[in-house]
Protein backbone atom coordinates (compact mmCIF):
# COMPACT_ATOMS: atom_id res chain seq x y z
CA UNK A 1 0.00 0.00 0.00
CA UNK A 2 1.57 3.64 -0.93
CA UNK A 3 2.27 6.05 1.13
CA UNK A 4 -0.12 8.61 0.35
CA UNK A 5 -2.94 6.11 0.02
CA UNK A 6 -2.58 4.35 3.77
CA UNK A 7 -6.02 5.68 5.47
CA UNK A 8 -4.24 7.29 8.55
CA UNK A 9 -5.27 6.96 12.20
CA UNK A 10 -6.88 9.87 12.92
CA UNK A 11 -9.78 8.97 10.33
CA UNK A 12 -10.19 5.84 12.38
CA UNK A 13 -10.33 7.68 15.65
CA UNK A 14 -13.06 9.89 14.74
CA UNK A 15 -14.48 7.70 12.87
CA UNK A 16 -14.64 4.91 15.94
CA UNK A 17 -15.75 8.21 18.35
CA UNK A 18 -18.60 9.20 16.24
CA UNK A 19 -20.33 5.70 16.70
CA UNK A 20 -18.77 5.26 20.63
CA UNK A 21 -20.40 8.80 21.56
CA UNK A 22 -23.96 8.38 19.79
CA UNK A 23 -24.41 5.17 21.64
CA UNK A 24 -22.73 6.44 24.95
CA UNK A 25 -25.02 9.74 24.73
CA UNK A 26 -28.53 7.35 24.11
CA UNK A 27 -27.60 5.00 26.39
CA UNK A 28 -28.76 2.50 23.35
CA UNK A 29 -26.48 -0.58 22.54
CA UNK A 30 -26.17 -1.56 19.05
CA UNK A 31 -28.32 -4.86 20.13
CA UNK A 32 -30.97 -2.29 21.31
CA UNK A 33 -30.86 -0.17 17.94
CA UNK A 34 -31.06 -3.40 15.83
CA UNK A 35 -34.07 -4.27 18.03
CA UNK A 36 -35.99 -1.21 17.48
CA UNK A 37 -35.12 -1.19 13.98
CA UNK A 38 -37.11 -4.34 13.68
CA UNK A 39 -40.06 -3.30 15.83
CA UNK A 40 -40.46 -0.17 13.81
CA UNK A 41 -40.53 -1.63 10.76
CA UNK A 42 -42.98 -4.61 12.23
CA UNK A 43 -45.53 -2.11 13.40
CA UNK A 44 -45.18 0.09 9.89
CA UNK A 45 -45.74 -3.38 8.51
CA UNK A 46 -48.99 -3.53 9.96
CA UNK A 47 -50.37 -0.57 8.04
CA UNK A 48 -48.34 -0.12 4.91
CA UNK A 49 -46.29 -2.36 2.26
CA UNK A 50 -42.84 -1.26 3.07
CA UNK A 51 -39.54 -2.31 0.81
CA UNK A 52 -37.65 -3.50 3.47
CA UNK A 53 -34.36 -4.20 1.13
CA UNK A 54 -33.96 -0.04 0.71
CA UNK A 55 -34.59 0.78 4.34
CA UNK A 56 -32.46 2.70 6.13
CA UNK A 57 -32.68 3.62 10.14
CA UNK A 58 -29.86 4.96 12.23
CA UNK A 59 -28.63 7.19 14.85
CA UNK A 60 -27.45 10.84 13.71
CA UNK A 61 -26.11 13.21 15.48
CA UNK A 62 -26.87 17.17 15.26
CA UNK A 63 -24.15 19.35 17.52
CA UNK A 64 -25.14 18.06 20.53
CA UNK A 65 -28.25 16.07 19.91
CA UNK A 66 -29.07 12.69 18.41
CA UNK A 67 -32.06 11.91 16.20
CA UNK A 68 -33.23 8.90 15.15
CA UNK A 69 -33.41 9.18 11.08
CA UNK A 70 -35.47 6.29 9.30
CA UNK A 71 -35.82 6.22 5.12
CA UNK A 72 -38.67 4.02 4.59
CA UNK A 73 -39.49 3.59 1.04
CA UNK A 74 -42.64 2.17 0.45
CA UNK A 75 -43.71 -0.17 -2.32
CA UNK A 76 -45.83 0.52 -5.45
CA UNK A 77 -49.00 1.32 -3.82
CA UNK A 78 -47.31 4.88 -3.95
CA UNK A 79 -46.76 5.08 -7.36
CA UNK A 80 -50.37 4.16 -8.34
CA UNK A 81 -51.34 7.15 -6.03
CA UNK A 82 -49.05 9.30 -7.31
CA UNK A 83 -49.90 8.07 -11.32
CA UNK A 84 -53.90 8.78 -10.16
CA UNK B 1 -16.72 42.97 43.27
CA UNK B 2 -18.04 39.59 42.37
CA UNK B 3 -15.92 37.10 41.93
CA UNK B 4 -16.89 34.84 38.61
CA UNK B 5 -16.56 30.80 39.69
CA UNK B 6 -14.87 28.54 37.17
CA UNK B 7 -14.12 24.75 37.47
CA UNK B 8 -11.58 22.98 35.20
CA UNK B 9 -12.78 19.47 34.67
CA UNK B 10 -12.35 16.63 32.45
CA UNK B 11 -13.51 13.38 33.21
CA UNK B 12 -10.56 11.41 32.63
CA UNK B 13 -7.36 11.90 34.69
CA UNK B 14 -3.66 12.94 33.48
CA UNK B 15 -5.35 15.20 30.74
CA UNK B 16 -3.98 18.64 32.34
CA UNK B 17 -6.33 19.90 34.55
CA UNK B 18 -3.68 21.20 37.56
CA UNK B 19 -1.81 22.22 34.93
CA UNK B 20 -4.30 24.18 33.79
CA UNK B 21 -6.02 25.92 36.93
CA UNK B 22 -1.96 26.56 37.92
CA UNK B 23 -1.79 28.38 34.13
CA UNK B 24 -4.85 30.43 33.95
CA UNK B 25 -4.33 31.38 37.39
CA UNK B 26 -0.77 32.80 36.71
CA UNK B 27 -2.40 34.33 33.75
CA UNK B 28 -4.95 36.41 35.38
CA UNK B 29 -2.75 37.21 38.27
CA UNK B 30 -0.24 38.44 35.69
CA UNK B 31 -3.07 40.41 34.06
CA UNK B 32 -3.89 42.45 37.20
CA UNK B 33 -6.60 40.24 38.40
CA UNK B 34 -7.34 39.05 42.06
CA UNK B 35 -7.80 35.17 42.14
CA UNK B 36 -8.00 32.33 44.18
CA UNK B 37 -7.57 28.54 43.16
CA UNK B 38 -8.96 25.54 45.44
CA UNK B 39 -7.25 22.27 45.15
CA UNK B 40 -10.88 19.71 45.35
CA UNK B 41 -8.38 17.24 44.78
CA UNK B 42 -9.17 15.64 48.55
CA UNK B 43 -6.92 13.08 49.04
CA UNK B 44 -4.58 13.42 45.90
CA UNK B 45 -3.53 16.90 46.64
CA UNK B 46 -1.40 18.65 43.53
CA UNK B 47 -2.33 21.89 42.71
CA UNK B 48 0.22 22.99 45.71
CA UNK B 49 3.29 21.55 43.88
CA UNK B 50 2.32 22.67 40.19
CA UNK B 51 2.47 26.01 41.60
CA UNK B 52 5.60 26.35 43.48
CA UNK B 53 3.60 26.56 46.77
CA UNK B 54 3.98 23.31 49.12
CA UNK B 55 6.29 24.35 51.44
CA UNK B 56 4.07 27.06 52.64
CA UNK B 57 0.88 24.81 53.85
CA UNK B 58 -0.60 25.06 57.20
CA UNK B 59 -3.84 24.83 56.85
CA UNK B 60 -6.38 22.68 54.06
CA UNK B 61 -9.35 23.13 53.12
CA UNK B 62 -11.25 20.61 55.42
CA UNK B 63 -9.50 22.27 57.98
CA UNK B 64 -11.65 25.33 56.98
CA UNK B 65 -14.57 22.84 56.52
CA UNK B 66 -14.26 21.21 59.93
CA UNK B 67 -13.80 24.91 62.08
CA UNK B 68 -10.18 24.54 62.60
CA UNK B 69 -9.63 27.75 60.81
CA UNK B 70 -10.46 30.62 59.32
CA UNK B 71 -10.61 30.72 55.48
CA UNK B 72 -8.05 33.08 55.15
CA UNK B 73 -5.90 31.08 57.52
CA UNK B 74 -6.24 28.73 54.54
CA UNK B 75 -5.00 30.75 52.02
CA UNK B 76 -1.84 31.03 50.61
CA UNK B 77 -1.19 33.82 49.09
CA UNK B 78 1.60 33.16 46.12
CA UNK B 79 4.41 35.85 46.24
CA UNK B 80 4.84 36.71 43.16
CA UNK B 81 1.59 38.67 42.41
CA UNK B 82 -0.29 40.94 45.27
CA UNK B 83 -3.75 39.15 44.85
CA UNK B 84 -3.24 35.36 43.91
CA UNK B 85 -3.65 33.21 46.65
CA UNK B 86 -4.73 29.02 46.92
CA UNK B 87 -7.01 26.92 49.18
CA UNK B 88 -4.88 23.49 49.07
CA UNK B 89 -6.89 19.95 49.19
CA UNK B 90 -6.43 17.99 52.33
CA UNK B 91 -4.26 15.01 51.77
CA UNK B 92 -4.54 12.69 54.44
CA UNK B 93 -8.82 12.43 54.15
CA UNK B 94 -11.08 11.31 51.34
CA UNK B 95 -13.25 12.81 49.48
CA UNK B 96 -16.26 12.34 51.69
CA UNK B 97 -14.63 15.29 54.22
CA UNK B 98 -16.12 17.81 51.16
CA UNK B 99 -19.64 18.13 50.40
CA UNK B 100 -21.33 20.51 47.65
CA UNK B 101 -22.68 22.69 50.19
CA UNK B 102 -19.42 23.71 52.11
CA UNK B 103 -17.84 24.31 48.64
CA UNK B 104 -20.95 26.52 47.38
CA UNK B 105 -20.60 28.17 51.07
CA UNK B 106 -16.43 28.86 50.79
CA UNK B 107 -17.04 30.09 47.43
CA UNK B 108 -20.02 31.99 48.44
CA UNK B 109 -17.57 33.83 51.40
CA UNK B 110 -14.64 34.54 48.31
CA UNK B 111 -16.68 36.11 45.79
CA UNK B 112 -16.72 39.66 47.65
CA UNK B 113 -13.18 39.84 47.43
CA UNK B 114 -11.90 38.05 44.00
CA UNK B 115 -12.26 38.37 40.39
CA UNK B 116 -11.71 34.90 39.97
CA UNK B 117 -12.18 31.48 41.79
CA UNK B 118 -10.96 28.91 39.74
CA UNK B 119 -11.54 25.39 40.85
CA UNK B 120 -9.29 21.93 40.12
CA UNK B 121 -11.97 19.37 39.82
CA UNK B 122 -10.37 15.43 40.77
CA UNK B 123 -10.68 12.96 37.58
CA UNK B 124 -13.96 10.82 37.46
CA UNK B 125 -17.70 11.76 37.09
CA UNK B 126 -17.72 11.04 41.18
CA UNK B 127 -18.29 12.48 44.69
CA UNK B 128 -15.41 15.28 44.20
CA UNK B 129 -16.63 16.13 40.60
CA UNK B 130 -19.79 16.81 41.89
CA UNK B 131 -18.37 19.08 44.52
CA UNK B 132 -16.58 21.00 42.02
CA UNK B 133 -18.85 22.27 39.68
CA UNK B 134 -21.76 22.73 42.37
CA UNK B 135 -20.48 26.45 43.12
CA UNK B 136 -19.59 27.02 39.11
CA UNK B 137 -20.42 29.78 37.14
CA UNK B 138 -18.78 28.48 34.43
CA UNK B 139 -17.05 24.79 33.61
CA UNK B 140 -14.13 24.63 31.03
CA UNK B 141 -13.16 21.26 30.25
CA UNK B 142 -9.90 19.75 29.65
CA UNK B 143 -9.20 17.09 26.77
CA UNK B 144 -6.40 15.88 24.77
CA UNK B 145 -6.92 15.06 21.32
CA UNK B 146 -6.80 11.25 21.92
CA UNK B 147 -10.15 8.95 22.14
CA UNK B 148 -10.47 7.45 25.57
CA UNK B 149 -10.22 11.47 26.87
CA UNK B 150 -12.59 12.97 24.27
CA UNK B 151 -14.90 10.38 25.18
CA UNK B 152 -14.50 10.81 29.18
CA UNK B 153 -15.24 14.84 28.05
CA UNK B 154 -17.94 13.81 26.52
CA UNK B 155 -19.66 12.17 29.16
CA UNK B 156 -18.71 15.03 31.27
CA UNK B 157 -20.82 17.51 28.88
CA UNK B 158 -23.46 15.22 29.09
CA UNK B 159 -23.51 15.19 32.91
CA UNK B 160 -23.16 19.16 33.25
CA UNK B 161 -25.73 19.36 30.45
CA UNK B 162 -27.98 17.06 32.81
CA UNK B 163 -27.46 18.49 35.34
CA UNK B 164 -28.23 22.07 33.99
CA UNK B 165 -24.63 23.96 34.15
CA UNK B 166 -25.14 25.19 30.70
CA UNK B 167 -22.63 24.04 27.99
CA UNK B 168 -18.72 24.06 28.75
CA UNK B 169 -16.29 25.64 26.59
CA UNK B 170 -13.51 23.37 25.57
CA UNK B 171 -9.53 23.30 26.15
CA UNK B 172 -7.68 20.56 23.69
CA UNK B 173 -4.66 20.43 25.61
CA UNK B 174 -1.29 18.73 24.07
CA UNK B 175 -2.07 18.78 20.70
CA UNK B 176 1.18 17.77 18.51
CA UNK B 177 0.75 19.78 15.34
CA UNK B 178 2.94 17.25 13.46
CA UNK B 179 1.00 14.42 14.15
CA UNK B 180 -1.73 16.36 13.47
CA UNK B 181 -0.14 17.46 10.09
CA UNK B 182 0.30 13.48 9.21
CA UNK B 183 -3.28 12.89 9.96
CA UNK B 184 -2.18 10.90 13.01
CA UNK B 185 -3.78 12.95 15.66
CA UNK B 186 -7.44 13.95 15.68
CA UNK B 187 -7.31 17.79 15.14
CA UNK B 188 -9.21 20.55 16.64
CA UNK B 189 -11.76 20.61 13.99
CA UNK B 190 -12.24 16.94 14.51
CA UNK B 191 -12.88 17.11 18.58
CA UNK B 192 -15.15 20.05 18.28
CA UNK B 193 -16.92 18.44 15.67
CA UNK B 194 -17.64 15.45 17.89
CA UNK B 195 -18.28 17.18 21.14
CA UNK B 196 -20.19 19.89 19.59
CA UNK B 197 -19.27 22.62 22.18
CA UNK B 198 -17.11 26.10 22.13
CA UNK B 199 -13.56 26.64 22.08
CA UNK B 200 -11.71 28.34 24.26
CA UNK B 201 -8.56 27.47 23.81
CA UNK B 202 -5.95 25.04 22.01
CA UNK B 203 -2.58 24.34 23.54
CA UNK B 204 0.46 22.47 21.69
CA UNK B 205 2.39 19.71 23.12
CA UNK B 206 5.27 21.90 24.67
CA UNK B 207 8.58 20.49 26.88
CA UNK B 208 8.27 23.73 28.49
CA UNK B 209 4.78 23.00 30.10
CA UNK B 210 7.06 20.24 32.50
CA UNK B 211 9.74 22.09 32.41
CA UNK B 212 7.53 24.97 34.23
CA UNK B 213 5.89 22.45 36.21
CA UNK B 214 9.56 20.89 37.68
CA UNK B 215 10.31 24.51 38.89
CA UNK B 216 7.10 25.56 40.47
CA UNK B 217 6.75 28.43 37.80
CA UNK B 218 3.82 27.44 35.66
CA UNK B 219 4.77 27.83 31.78
CA UNK B 220 2.44 31.40 31.36
CA UNK B 221 5.47 33.10 33.15
CA UNK B 222 7.77 31.92 30.58
CA UNK B 223 7.27 34.42 27.74
CA UNK B 224 8.58 32.53 25.08
CA UNK B 225 6.56 29.64 25.42
CA UNK B 226 4.40 28.37 22.77
CA UNK B 227 2.06 26.72 25.17
CA UNK B 228 2.57 29.67 28.00
CA UNK B 229 0.87 31.96 24.96
CA UNK B 230 -1.80 29.66 24.87
CA UNK B 231 -2.84 30.11 28.52
CA UNK B 232 -2.32 33.98 28.12
CA UNK B 233 -5.02 33.68 25.33
CA UNK B 234 -7.46 31.77 27.04
CA UNK B 235 -6.89 34.14 30.37
CA UNK B 236 -7.72 36.94 27.79
CA UNK B 237 -10.79 34.94 26.50
CA UNK B 238 -11.90 33.88 30.06
CA UNK B 239 -12.01 37.75 30.80
CA UNK B 240 -14.10 38.51 28.05
CA UNK B 241 -11.42 39.65 25.41
CA UNK B 242 -11.81 38.76 21.81
CA UNK B 243 -8.55 37.09 21.17
CA UNK B 244 -7.62 35.20 17.68
CA UNK B 245 -6.28 31.57 17.92
CA UNK B 246 -2.73 31.08 17.52
CA UNK B 247 -1.78 29.47 14.14
CA UNK B 248 -1.05 25.59 14.92
CA UNK B 249 -2.51 23.63 12.44
CA UNK B 250 -2.47 25.77 8.96
CA UNK B 251 -1.14 23.00 6.32
CA UNK B 252 1.70 25.14 5.10
CA UNK B 253 4.73 24.50 3.33
CA UNK B 254 6.24 22.24 1.16
CA UNK B 255 4.14 18.95 3.10
CA UNK B 256 1.10 21.26 2.69
CA UNK B 257 1.24 21.28 -0.93
CA UNK B 258 1.94 18.09 -1.48
CA UNK B 259 -1.09 16.80 0.73
CA UNK B 260 -3.06 19.05 -1.72
CA UNK B 261 -1.87 17.28 -4.42
CA UNK B 262 -2.84 14.15 -3.33
CA UNK B 263 -5.99 15.52 -2.34
CA UNK B 264 -5.37 14.49 1.68
CA UNK B 265 -5.98 17.03 4.09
Amino acid sequence: MGFFSRKRSASSAKERLQLVLIHDRTDLTPAQLEALKNDLLKAISNYIEIDSDSVQIGLERDGRSQRLVADIPLRSATHHRAAG
Amino acid sequence: MTAQVITVTSGKGGVGKTTAVANLANALAMDGKKVVCIDGDIGLRNLDVVMGLENRIVYDIVDVIEGRCKLKQAMIRDKRYPEMYLIPAAQTRDKNAVSSSDMNRICKDLKPDFDFVLIDSPAGIERGFRNAIAPADRVLVVTNPEVSAVRDADRVVGILEAEEKGTPALILNRLNITLVKNNDMLSAADVLDLLGIELIGVVPEDETVIIGSNRGAPVVTDAKSRAGQAFRNIAKRIQGQETPFMELEQQGGLWGALQKLTGRK
